[in-house]
């Protein structure tokens, strides 16, 4: 592994400038050597535009709002419930679920890198893996709340749990209020992918 | 000791800037590629997740703090490819390979059944767990890797030296300490740890806020 040499010899400093440029070289010589196939890399992209994404997440936020008895099981066991609706993956290997009450709001970050719940949320957004983000939302959550437009009451707790190893941790917001005996696709509109983060809250039925 | 992508708690980053739910994940097609390229070239198993990330925060700190995201990612990639002789610095540097492949990458019809079954990190350890949920703690200080100098480790820098009450415990996980180095899974319990804001923090915004950070057993010691 590379140590503090004194000098630059890290290998990617031979690659070119441009990151258009870089990521061409680097994807033609790794393709040569049959270390990658261009093909696989189209189908890996389509599959987090199309297939995966922040909707996964809201339909289980939904049935846990519809379900008490779905909800109970994801509390005590989200990667078996998760894997149980096709939604184990790559970066959802170890899944737990945190929920907000009227005493406690949970925020998700990752301070060391960007480890995200890919197969519930998608890719991450810029924001998120953001310096600004990784930075701030364990010392001052309330302030980067704000920054998202939300402020909490002044009794309610906020944990920010810090993705250190491979679990991944899923926010499930509150339940707006005026919903009661809706369906859980209904519900799974209301359910916004930075509520699952705690970065926003679902939204209330007058916006959807 | 520390290196540069252990940032949490760093003052002066200024606002996080909120994007519509629907914004494009690749404002510029070689991001795309960048994240595409890491993921397939991953599948060629010689390394790991644990050495991926150490590759990414070995970079300078200049050229981590310069480059945006995916080009942290592209780094990481091209220093690891050449680090574990998949490419060496001649293949990098002219494009052209000097020998035959010697892989059969990820095929395009493989990539569903790859990507959904992941790669688990929970392991049988036989390694007793210390502690149990409400259990007091302490984290070592400094934050640092015990077996390699500089090495990689998940004990952010903000966490170190502090007393926290154990939450959850998750099971028996890699350590990412030695297996980013080549040193074994070594797996271990791994702990939720609960700190209180104001045990870490010189101006906690708010008495009751906590902050929980997921640690392994060897990275704590009885409070």
């Amino acid at each position: 592994m590379p140590h503090d040499t004194g000098h630059d010899d890290h290998p990617h400093a031979l690659l070119p400038p441009d990151p258009a440029l870089r990521v061409k070289a680097l994807e033609t010589i790794l393709t040569a050597k049959g270390v990658v196939d261009p093909a696989a890399m189209d189908a890996i992209i389509d599959t987090y535009e199309t297939k995966i994404g922040p909707r996964n997440g809201a339909a289980v936020v939904a049935r846990a709002w519809a379900d008490d008895g779905f909800r109970a099981r994801l509390m005590q066991d989200a990667t078996a419930v998760v894997s149980e609706l096709g939604f184990f993956g790559r970066q959802g290997e170890h899944v737990v679920a945190v929920e907000n009450t009227a005493d406690t709001h949970n925020m998700v970050v990752c301070t060391l890198c960007s480890c995200y719940p890919w197969p519930l949320l998608g890719i991450p957004p810029a924001w998120y893996k953001s310096d600004a983000y990784r930075a701030r939302a364990v010392r001052e959550p309330r302030k980067v709340l704000a920054d998202f437009g939300v402020t909490l009451p002044g009794d309610k707790a906020v944990r920010v749990w810090d993705s250190t190893a491979e679990i991944r941790y899923l926010v499930i917001p509150e339940r707006p209020l005026g919903t009661e005996g809706w369906d859980v696709d209904r519900l799974s509109a209301l359910v916004t992918r930075d509520s699952m983060i705690g970065t926003g809250l679902a939204l209330s039925p007058d916006a959807a | 000791m520390s290196r540069v992508h252990d940032m949490g708690g760093r003052f002066g980053d200024g606002p996080v800037v909120p994007e519509a739910e629907d914004a494009e994940h690749y404002p510029e097609a070689w991001q795309a590629r960048a994240m595409a390229l890491t993921v397939a070239a991953g599948a060629c198993g010689k390394w790991n997740i644990d050495m991926s990330r150490h590759a990414r925060e070995s970079v300078r700190p200049a050229d981590y703090a310069r480059f945006t995201y995916y080009e942290k990612w592209l780094a990481g990639l091209a220093d690891i490819a050449v680090e574990t002789g998949v490419l060496s610095r001649a293949e990098l540097e002219t494009g052209t390979a000097e020998d035959a492949p010697a892989f059969s990458p990820l095929a395009a019809d493989a990539v569903p059944a790859a990507l959904a079954k992941g790669a688990p990190a929970d392991r049988d350890s036989n390694v007793a767990a210390r502690f149990g949920p409400g259990d007091m703690v302490r984290t070592l200080r400094p934050a640092a890797n015990r077996f390699v100098d500089g090495g990689h480790t998940r004990l952010p820098g903000y966490a170190a030296g502090a007393t926290g009450r154990v939450v959850r415990m998750h099971g028996t996980f890699v350590l990412p300490d030695t297996n980013a180095h080549g040193l074994g899974e070594a797996p271990e319990p791994l702990y939720a740890v609960a700190f209180a804001a104001g045990e870490i923090w010189a101006a906690p915004e708010h008495p009751r806020d906590e902050v929980i950070v997921d640690l392994w057993q060897s990275y704590l010691e009885p409070a």
